[in-house]
């Protein structure tokens, strides 16, 4: 019976073999796919341009029938909700936004926990003590990305200094590179991402002595050595308990902002060319985090301009971090504008 | 042996021939290609050329191919003014994102106050915008010799880092949480560029880009910078002979090709998108230049040719969600598009020759 079928549409903003960001989303319709088998019908389209061109592709899958549309890149915020308004039938899922609606949720992961492992084995690793970090835009979730490895690096090693390249793209490989090779070239001997592509995980390798961590997706082809560990999105289970709350007649608008706990966010396997002592305290740090016992953000904390921020034994609150938009203490350069 | 002659004449027939005929190699190459990754081609094809215009749900896409056609053709038929004359500007992606910067500007510093004259400001900041964006390769090369080529394409680069300024700084909607992006026009009743007709996707671009065709046609057509504008493209020296001043040439059309690109950048901010964000721009800019070619620089051509471009977008979406063709496969088909007509388009100007060779 074709009409018992659910049907699930994603849109993807970069092409599935990024090998990063879209590729993990990817991975989780497969898992929706296999989960369900024939019970549920899933739809993507891949390269899809925020703004008009995504409703306009929100809207075909809709028209086409679509029970549940998850849209995957922060800039299909207004068209996700724009396209919601006019089929109150459909269920939106918006990931890293703000906007919500009756039948638009928004879900997201809290990135910021890995990068605390992350911070944590860079500043044990760094020889030069400068670790490199390629950002793609200055927006909240990417400054949460730096403050959280740049507190964890500096506890582990006050000398260590941050330096910082925006590369104005979620996926480019070509300019990724550069971002990376310049880096290196300053002294970077630990370069950290907040792009897709595994482009400066290859200029890495060909540097040599220079170690990466894999993004979004676990980037294993790049291991032991330069990638000595990862954050990987794990939007599987996510997606498979929304598509059953549909199924079910469940669903509701909310707000998902899940971490390592949950499992949203994995720390992929922590190679050998990281010394043993080192990898278990971040196998130890990982632990506290997913447990709830340790926040990424916890006081004394000051930010950039020497204000104080949280006070000794003080947590962030999900708000604040959820709008970041200032550097903590000690790093350097100024967020662009 | 075979060999390729010039003809004394182009030849009309081919001319006009060239672009059905790379069409259909584009159809009958892309099926194959479709064919080979497991698709029916047919179904691949009709999805793509049927789908929009007759299908389930044409009511939705044809006003879609309006929205998306319109600012192709805005764009190349300015470009095609200079192409004609051997004036390039490949930089037409720069002059839509500072025509859309400027006029988003004027609507964003008059926010909330709701005037009439709000729309018209705009669009006039729009044009001034792409225009003035549009005069630095025209003054640096009638003054320096500059290559207009390489710089307009270089301001691309340049524009591009403003309008990621403007979405993080300048522009950033202040109730947006620290995300970048500035509010949306959408929901500001005095600069939006909404539909004139509900639903029929014809907004105030759509009738600018229809109003730009007409004019271009008349100008090449009945008025003397026409005909200044065909002969300096057909014979350089002849037309400086007859009284063209090159300079003035490259100023009117760099600068009127600006004019059209920043228009359709504000239409677009306005209406369709809505919102200054980083990822403004998709490519119309050079997507036109395709699109002025596939229209022979003809200005009729050129909306046949943006409403074939806009099809294959729309269509191959379509089959990207209904028939699971990756979205590479959907730009090999429409590269395919131009390469065979450049390729076809050889027979314009040589014909084939076949045997020994004649006297000459």
């Amino acid at each position: 019976m074709a009409q018992d079928k659910t049907k699930v549409g994603f849109v993807y903003v970069g092409p599935v073999g990024d090998g990063g960001w879209t590729y993990e989303h990817d991975q989780g319709r497969l898992a929706v796919v296999e989960h369900f088998g024939d019970a549920v019908e899933t739809v993507f389209v891949e390269n899809v341009a925020e703004g008009p061109d995504s409703e306009r592709v929100m809207t075909q899958m809709a028209l086409d029938g679509a029970d549940l549309i998850f849209t995957t890149s922060f800039g299909y915020m207004d068209p996700t909700i724009n396209v919601a308004a006019k089929f109150p039938n459909v269920k939106f899922e918006h990931a890293t936004g703000y906007k919500r609606a009756d039948n638009v949720s928004t879900y997201s992961a809290r990135f910021y926990e890995g990068r605390a492992v992350q911070g944590h084995i860079a500043g044990k690793m760094t020889e030069s003590n400068i670790i490199g970090y390629i950002g793609s835009y200055p927006i909240p979730e990417v400054i949460r990305g730096i403050n959280s490895a740049y507190i964890h690096a500096k506890k582990v090693n006050p000398d260590v200094e941050f330096k910082i390249v925006w590369a104005y793209t979620w996926f480019d490989p070509a300019k990724e590179a550069d971002a990376a090779k310049v880096l290196i070239d300053q002294g970077a001997d630990v370069v950290l991402q907040h792009t897709d592509s595994t482009a400066p995980q290859a200029a890495a390798q060909e540097a040599g002595n220079v170690i990466t961590f894999g993004q979004a997706s676990d980037m294993a082809e790049y291991a032991p050595k330069p990638r000595v560990s990862s954050i990987i999105d794990n939007w599987a289970p996510y997606y498979i308990a929304r598509t059953q709350a549909v199924i079910d007649g469940t669903w509701e608008s909310m707000d998902t902002w899940d971490g390592i706990g949950p499992g949203m966010v994995g720390i992929g396997e922590i190679t050998d060319a990281v010394p043993a002592d080192v990898k278990a305290e971040a196998i130890a740090l990982r632990d506290a985090i997913a447990s709830g016992e340790y926040h990424p953000f916890t006081g004394p904390l000051k930010k950039q301009d020497g204000s104080d921020w949280l006070a000794e034994g003080e947590v962030a609150d999900d708000g604040t971090l959820a709008g970041m938009n200032f550097y903590v203490e000690g790093l350097d350069g100024e967020i662009p504008q | 042996m075979i060999r390729l002659v010039k003809r004394p004449q182009p030849s009309a027939a081919w001319s006009y021939g060239a672009p059905l005929l790379a069409v259909l190699a584009t159809i009958l190459a892309g099926g194959l290609l479709f064919f080979f990754l497991g698709k029916n081609p047919g179904e691949a094809i009709a999805t793509i050329f049927w789908e929009p215009l007759f299908g389930e749900f044409a009511f939705f896409y044809r006003p879609q191919l309006l929205i998306k056609g319109a600012p192709l053709v805005l764009i190349a038929i300015g470009l095609s003014l200079g192409f004609k004359a051997g004036i390039w500007n490949i930089g037409a992606e720069g002059q839509y994102i500072i025509g859309a910067l400027c006029g988003a500007g004027v609507a964003l510093a008059m926010y909330p106050l709701n005037v009439f004259w709000l729309f018209p400001a705009m669009v006039l900041a729009g044009a001034l915008g792409g225009w003035a964006w549009a005069m630095i390769p025209a003054l640096l090369k009638t003054r320096f010799g500059t290559n207009e080529i390489l710089v307009s394409l270089m301001l691309v680069y340049v524009a591009e880092q403003f309008l990621a300024s403007m979405s993080l700084g300048l522009m950033k909607n202040p109730e947006g949480f620290g995300f970048p992006g500035s509010r949306n026009l959408q929901q500001y009743p005095a600069a939006h560029n909404a539909e004139i007709i509900a639903n029929t996707g014809l907004h105030w671009g759509v009738l600018a880009a229809l109003i730009s065709v007409i004019f271009a046609y008349v100008l090449l057509t009945r008025h003397r910078l026409g005909f200044s504008i065909r002969v300096t493209g057909d014979a350089p020296r002849a037309a400086t002979f007859s009284g063209v001043s090159p300079k003035r040439l490259v100023i009117f059309c760099l600068g009127t090709s600006g004019a059209l690109a920043g228009l359709a950048g504000l239409f677009e901010v306005a209406g369709p998108a809505g919102q200054v964000t980083i990822d403004f721009n998709v490519g119309y800019g050079f997507t036109a230049i395709i699109v002025a070619f596939l229209g022979r620089l003809h200005p009729v051509g050129i909306l046949l040719a943006g409403g074939l471009m806009a099809l294959t977008y729309i269509g191959g979406d379509i089959a990207q969600s209904q028939l699971g063709l990756p979205a590479a496969a959907i730009q090999i088909f429409q590269g395919m598009l131009l390469f065979f007509l450049l390729a076809i388009d050889v027979f314009t100007n040589y014909r084939l020759q076949i045997g020994r060779q004649e006297a000459a």
